[in-house]
């Protein structure tokens, strides 16, 4: 029984990681087609370096991921404490759910619709459509996250800080803040995952010339993806890994302090 | 924190960024290229060629979804089955695939398909048939099971950690066979997780244009290629719009219905 736990967990990693494998062993390949094996090569990567097609495209994904996971951060905490503080329940009911529909919606509803409304409005498709729409589907999951911590957080301590003198900006800076800071990160963090692997909603409110990596990689596709592509996700993939590496191995450090 | 004017920048962020561009849908969904009230849009969609489209769409996402579910459910136990040592780990590593590019992760499907991929490779060295299957509807379920398959496990994995294991010795001690717990007490108690897992697998794999598009060659189209080429390619908004508002409404029945099911029958799904 146990072998056959095991053979068949092993073969669900095989299946999950066979692609992964296939792309990193290909950024080593001495030759342009997928098809042939020609021998290890590292000029991929140095040539990763001077091709500008790449390089904006990385440029364009990872600093749209990091405004727009900044702006919809404050936009998403702004609104959870709106919600949590200011609104009738009836009127909390309709904003929740409203909150919700762009998460239930299928991505290429919620880009067609926002491309349709920065055209109604003219305004132009780019860069700033690009973070605007980032922004838009980033800031119902900060909210998620921050509301639950403001379920949680016991109100007595904030009213036990105005009544002890603190003025509510402090109260809230010294108090609320802090206690909900884990829901914001949380929220922070997953809104820059979305941002930075999003491409159904950036294909449709884009504009031409302003490209991040999954556009660049979906117009690839068809006519073959440039072994570079490959090494530069090889990079990125290793970073990601070696950072889960030493946020783990921080951890369990101070687990054992 | 009497800031009650607080409310009022997220109520406009919303009417701006949710509600005015889902209802310029609604709106081109139902007007002529011109502006004028028309149902035309809407008949086209209900034309049986496009109706086939829908079909092959949910028979595509539907299976992807099944397999999912068979191929995820037991991994799942066995998640919950391992040893707390290596646990997060097994874990962590059925999420990590999901840092690297979506569309890359595709793409190396192509690569390892091909007529002359690397399994046909070991298939021939092997001595067995080779298979043929890019380009076509195998492949694109392949595509979805294989991109999908995480947020099957994940869910039902958490629900089944949850649980309380004293209800399955309970059930053992009265005398119930290791089988008959199962069907009885865990499977059901876990219908949450699968439920989660049926909503977050079925609803990208219905709505996809990028694996048809990569895995499934130009023949194959499912709605989304259909929507994706009415607004990119013909400039038909009018109909893209209707299709779209179909799509839809098409999806909130069956959540309506699976939401429904789920409080009237407190029980499960299949029992």
């Amino acid at each position: 029984m146990n072998l056959i736990k095991k053979l068949y967990a092993g073969s669900i990693y095989l299946f999950l990681y066979a692609p992964i494998v296939v792309l990193i062993v290909f950024s080593f390949n001495d030759s342009k087609s997928r098809g042939s094996w020609d021998g290890f090569t590292l000029r991929w990567y140095a040539e990763l370096f001077h091709n500008s097609e790449i390089l904006n495209a990385l440029y364009y994904t990872i600093s749209i991921a990091v405004l727009a996971s900044l702006l919809a951060t404050i936009i998403g905490t702004v609104a959870a404490l709106a919600i949590y503080y200011h609104m009738k329940p009836f009127q909390k009911n309709i904003v929740m759910n409203l909150t919700y529909l762009p998460v239930l919606n299928p991505d290429i509803v919620t880009g067609i619709s926002l491309m349709l409304l920065f055209i109604f409005v003219k305004f132009e498709l780019g860069f700033f459509s690009l973070l605007l729409a980032h922004i838009v589907f980033n800031v119902p999951y900060v909210v998620l996250a921050v509301l639950p911590k403001l379920k949680q957080f016991n109100h007595s301590l904030y009213e036990a800080a105005l009544d002890l003198g603190a003025t509510p900006r402090v109260a809230f800076r010294k108090i609320v803040f802090p206690e909900i800071m884990p829901g914001i990160i949380t929220g922070l963090l997953f809104a820059f995952t979305l941002s930075i692997d999003d491409f159904v909603i950036s294909f449709f409110t884009t504009g031409s010339g302003v490209n991040n990596l999954s556009i660049l990689i979906y117009s690839m596709a068809r006519r073959g993806i440039h072994p570079t592509i490959n090494a530069l996700s090889t990079l990125l993939f290793g970073a990601v890994l070696l950072l889960l590496l030493i946020v783990n191995k921080r951890i369990t450090k101070t687990e054992m302090n | 924190m009497g800031k009650k004017w607080l409310t009022y920048p997220y109520h406009i962020w919303m009417a701006l960024f949710t509600v005015i561009p889902l209802a310029l849908i609604v709106f081109f969904a139902f007007t002529s290229p011109t502006g004028e009230f028309t149902l035309t849009a809407m008949q086209r969609v209900v034309d049986p060629i496009y109706l086939g489209v829908f079909w092959h769409s949910i028979y595509l996402a539907g299976l992807s979804t099944i397999l999912c579910f068979l191929i995820g459910y037991p991994m799942a136990m066995i998640l919950v089955g391992t040893k707390l040592k290596y646990r997060s780990m097994l874990v962590l590593m059925i999420v990590i695939p999901m840092w690297m590019n979506f569309l890359l992760r595709t793409y190396a499907w192509m690569t390892l398909l091909e007529r002359k991929g690397l399994i046909n490779i070991i298939l021939t060295s092997l001595h067995l048939p080779v298979v043929n299957i890019l380009y076509t509807d195998y492949a694109v379920v392949l595509g979805m099971v294989y991109n999908f398959l995480p947020f099957m496990i994940l869910p039902i994995y958490s629900v089944l950690m949850k649980m309380d294991k004293n209800l399955i010795e309970a059930a053992e001690d009265l005398g119930a066979s290791r089988w008959q717990a199962f069907i009885k007490i865990t499977f059901p108690l876990s219908l949450p997780g699968v439920y989660a897992g049926i909503l977050m697998v079925f609803m990208p794999a219905v709505t996809t244009f990028v694996i048809s598009r990569l895995l499934g060659g130009g023949q194959y189209t499912l709605i989304g290629n259909l929507i994706e080429e009415q607004f990119l390619a013909v400039g038909d908004w009018n109909f893209g719009s209707a299709l779209s508002v179909f799509m839809l409404v098409l999806i909130l029945l069956s959540l309506g219905f699976m939401s429904r099911y789920e409080k009237e029958n407190e029980g499960g799904m299949f029992f």
